[in-house]
């Protein structure tokens, strides 16, 4: 029973690690508390659903799909309304709110536009195999909802790490008008920095609609709220932080269902959390914050 | 202009007059048409209308026509309430059927107690929902009537000797459930080997489950509504659970079979209503709702139908006045001598035991169906 907790841990801990990848991002570069990111993950997995019911299109087309349309749904409120907002040096609290009302907005469209049922991919879709080690199963599904969260994850720390974006993405983070300086295209990467966030949120989106096989409107709420303390546990806009956050409350939420009792889930998650911020308050990779003041 | 205005609206009010004739009977209907419960709702919805046209296709009661005011209370306690007060202090409804979940009785069945009208659920099972006072009616079975026998059944069906149970726990309707189906382990002294629960809008249910699969029990008993129930059996499937599932009535619902697909092969559901019962007023029932709505209908569906005739048995015996309190207290007065056999069979109320020495309601008197899925269908249980 162990090992088989164990597996189903690091599943859902590798779906909020994932979520909270694009919103890390954000605000690590941004410095945007996105709000929207749940409504974004939600629209990925309804693109993705209507590219395979609507148009037949394979999975892999479907994820595609949820990857550029929530890229570009990213990108639309950045320049809408994030753009705007920094041009007008809003306060921090400002672009909050503002995403929190895209939200609503995207959310009652999208109430609309497909209805407040809970839809499904077709099952022909899904992968349906699965590897048996005496009393444990483990789908093909969630080991590929492992693999794309640690690979997109591995990919973006990569990036980050070694590549001349991912340079000037950092020094962007440090002082975005050093950076203008410097002759780094701010604006550009903010766009950039939009639409991959929002593209990873939507892939996101997919692979959980996959795995827990329900598409809903109000699909984003839930997790937007465990992606807020994945990432303020991780340390607020660090990628490793996103991937060990996520993982830490997956973990604690799913021993905590098998060992002490199903309603104390969340609870103990949340209360771990608190222990550990009491502890840390910026996070287990959280960097100083003074040195940006 | 303001001259044509001024008759615009005159000529309109005078229209509006005509619409409501004298000799009208306005009941309302407040049923989730729109939200989570309106897989309950809409089939609801569609019963009393089918009823209700036919009823007036006849010439109506003692000549006077049936007039629905539907309204849609979105399965939401907080709409629940603002829809029954429009039904009764706007619109000056007769009675009203609805609303679709326990939950929204709990909530609006004591403004209709309190305005002296009568509520008439037809989907509500929780335990107590007729404590609320003397004009709350359901011809809904109550769980505590429907699962000793569903519980009882499939134990001699599969021997079981324990039990594992889930159940939601933050919804009146499914909380209930699981009293219930813990009251009836206890009679029958089934041993539960763990107790797990899930909260509204939960879609991992795999700790959970694990937890249930290591503690070994030969069947799952799951009190939930279609749509989680069904995300339950495919993941406990999933996790090479293979014992059969024994369900409240939530399950009763064809969404379970859109999700589960051929997972839920062997599950038990107690059910007031079997579409394959021979009884005349079934077939008619059966027949013509797929006529009219062009779908199987539920068991949902079914009651609303036979909540209908059951009014209408009761407005026979009243003579409307016109005096709107008056009519209404004849209408509650009226509805426990009525004795039908509907779409679910023979019906009578019986009055619930009064609660703190007030009286309580009328709840429904009725035997229920036992079903097990089999081959991706609703099969009537005849004892193999």
């Amino acid at each position: 029973m162990l090992e088989q907790q164990l597996i189903n841990a690091l599943t859902l801990g590798s779906v909020y690690a994932l979520f909270a990848l694009g919103f890390t991002l954000v605000f690590g570069v941004l410095e945007v508390i996105n709000l929207s990111h749940g409504a974004v993950f939600m629209v990925g997995a309804y693109a993705a659903m209507t590219a395979v019911t609507r148009f037949h299109a394979p999975l892999g087309v479907g994820i595609l799909a949820a990857l550029l349309v929530s890229g570009l749904l990213g990108l639309t409120i950045d320049a809408l309304i994030l753009r705007r907002l920094r041009a007008r040096k809003a306060p921090h609290l400002i672009p909050m709110i503002a995403t929190l009302g895209v939200t609503t907005m995207v959310t009652s469209a999208a109430q609309g536009l497909f209805g407040v049922e809970v839809q499904r991919f077709p099952e022909a879709m899904l992968p349906t195999g699965e590897f048996v080690f005496g009393e444990v199963h483990l789908r093909t599904l969630e080991l590929g909802i492992v693999a794309v969260a640690f690979l997109l994850m591995a990919l973006l720390f990569g990036v980050m790490r070694y590549t001349r974006q991912g340079r000037a993405l950092r020094a962007i983070a440090e002082s975005p008008k050093a950076a203008a300086l410097l002759g780094i295209n701010v604006e550009g990467l903010f766009m950039l920095t939009s639409f991959s966030a929002a593209a990873l949120g939507g892939v996101a989106g997919v692979l959980i609609g996959l795995d827990f096989n329900a598409v809903t409107p109000m699909m984003g709420a839930p997790i937007l709220h465990k992606g807020i303390a994945v990432v303020i546990l991780g340390g607020m806009g660090d990628i490793r932080g996103a991937l060990f956050g996520g993982l830490f409350l997956g973990f604690a939420e799913v021993l905590s269902k098998a060992y002490l009792s199903s309603q104390m889930g969340d609870a103990v998650a949340f209360g771990l959390l608190f222990l550990i911020l009491l502890v840390r308050p910026v996070g287990l990779f959280g960097r100083v914050l003074e040195r940006k003041a | 202009m303001n001259r044509v205005s001024k008759h615009f609206s005159l000529a309109l009010a005078g229209l509006l007059a005509v619409t409501a004739v004298a000799g009208d009977l306005k009941i309302g209907v407040a049923e989730a048409l729109t939200g989570g419960a309106a897989q309950y709702g809409v089939p609801i919805r569609n019963g009393f209308q089918l009823a209700a046209d036919e009823i007036n296709a006849k010439g109506g009661v003692n000549g006077n026509k049936l007039v629905l005011v539907i309204e849609d209370e979105q399965g939401k306690k907080e709409e629940a309430i603002n829809v029954f007060k429009k039904l009764i202090f706007q619109d000056k409804v007769l009675m009203i059927f609805g609303p679709t979940l326990s939950n929204s009785m709990f909530a609006a069945g004591p403004v209709a107690n309190a305005a002296k009208v009568v509520a008439f659920g037809t989907s509500n099972t929780a335990n107590g929902i007729t404590e609320v006072g003397p004009y709350v009616f359901r011809n809904s079975v109550m769980e505590s009537d429907v699962l000793p026998v569903t519980v009882s059944t499939a134990v001699k069906h599969y021997k079981i000797k324990k039990v594992a149970v889930i159940y939601g726990n933050d919804d009146a309707f499914t909380k209930s459930g699981y009293d219930v189906f813990k009251k009836v382990l206890e009679d029958q002294k089934i041993p539960v080997t763990t107790t797990e629960t899930y909260v509204k809008g939960d879609v991992d249910f795999k700790a959970q489950l694990t937890k249930i699969k290591a503690s070994n029990p030969d069947a799952i008993i799951c009190s939930g509504l279609a749509e989680e129930a069904a995300n339950i059996i495919v993941q406990a499937r999933g996790l090479g659970l293979k014992v059969p599932f024994i369900g409240g009535n939530g399950f009763n619902s064809p969404k379970m079979f859109e999700v589960s697909k051929t997972a839920g092969e062997g599950t038990f559901v107690g059910s007031p209503w079997a579409n394959t019962n021979p009884n005349a007023a079934n077939q008619h029932f059966v027949a013509a709702y797929k006529a009219k709505y062009s779908t199987e209908p539920n068991q949902f569906a079914a009651q609303a139908y036979d909540a209908m005739t059951i009014a209408a048995a009761a407005l026979k015996t009243v003579k409307i006045t016109g005096n709107l309190p008056a009519d209404r207290q004849a209408i509650q007065e009226a509805l426990p001598k009525v004795s039908i056999t509907g779409a679910t069979g023979p019906f009578k109320f019986r009055q619930a035991a009064p609660k703190d020495g007030k009286p309580s309601g009328y709840d429904a008197d009725q035997k229920p169906f036992i079903y097990v899925i089999r081959d991706g269908k609703f099969v009537l249980f005849t004892g193999k």
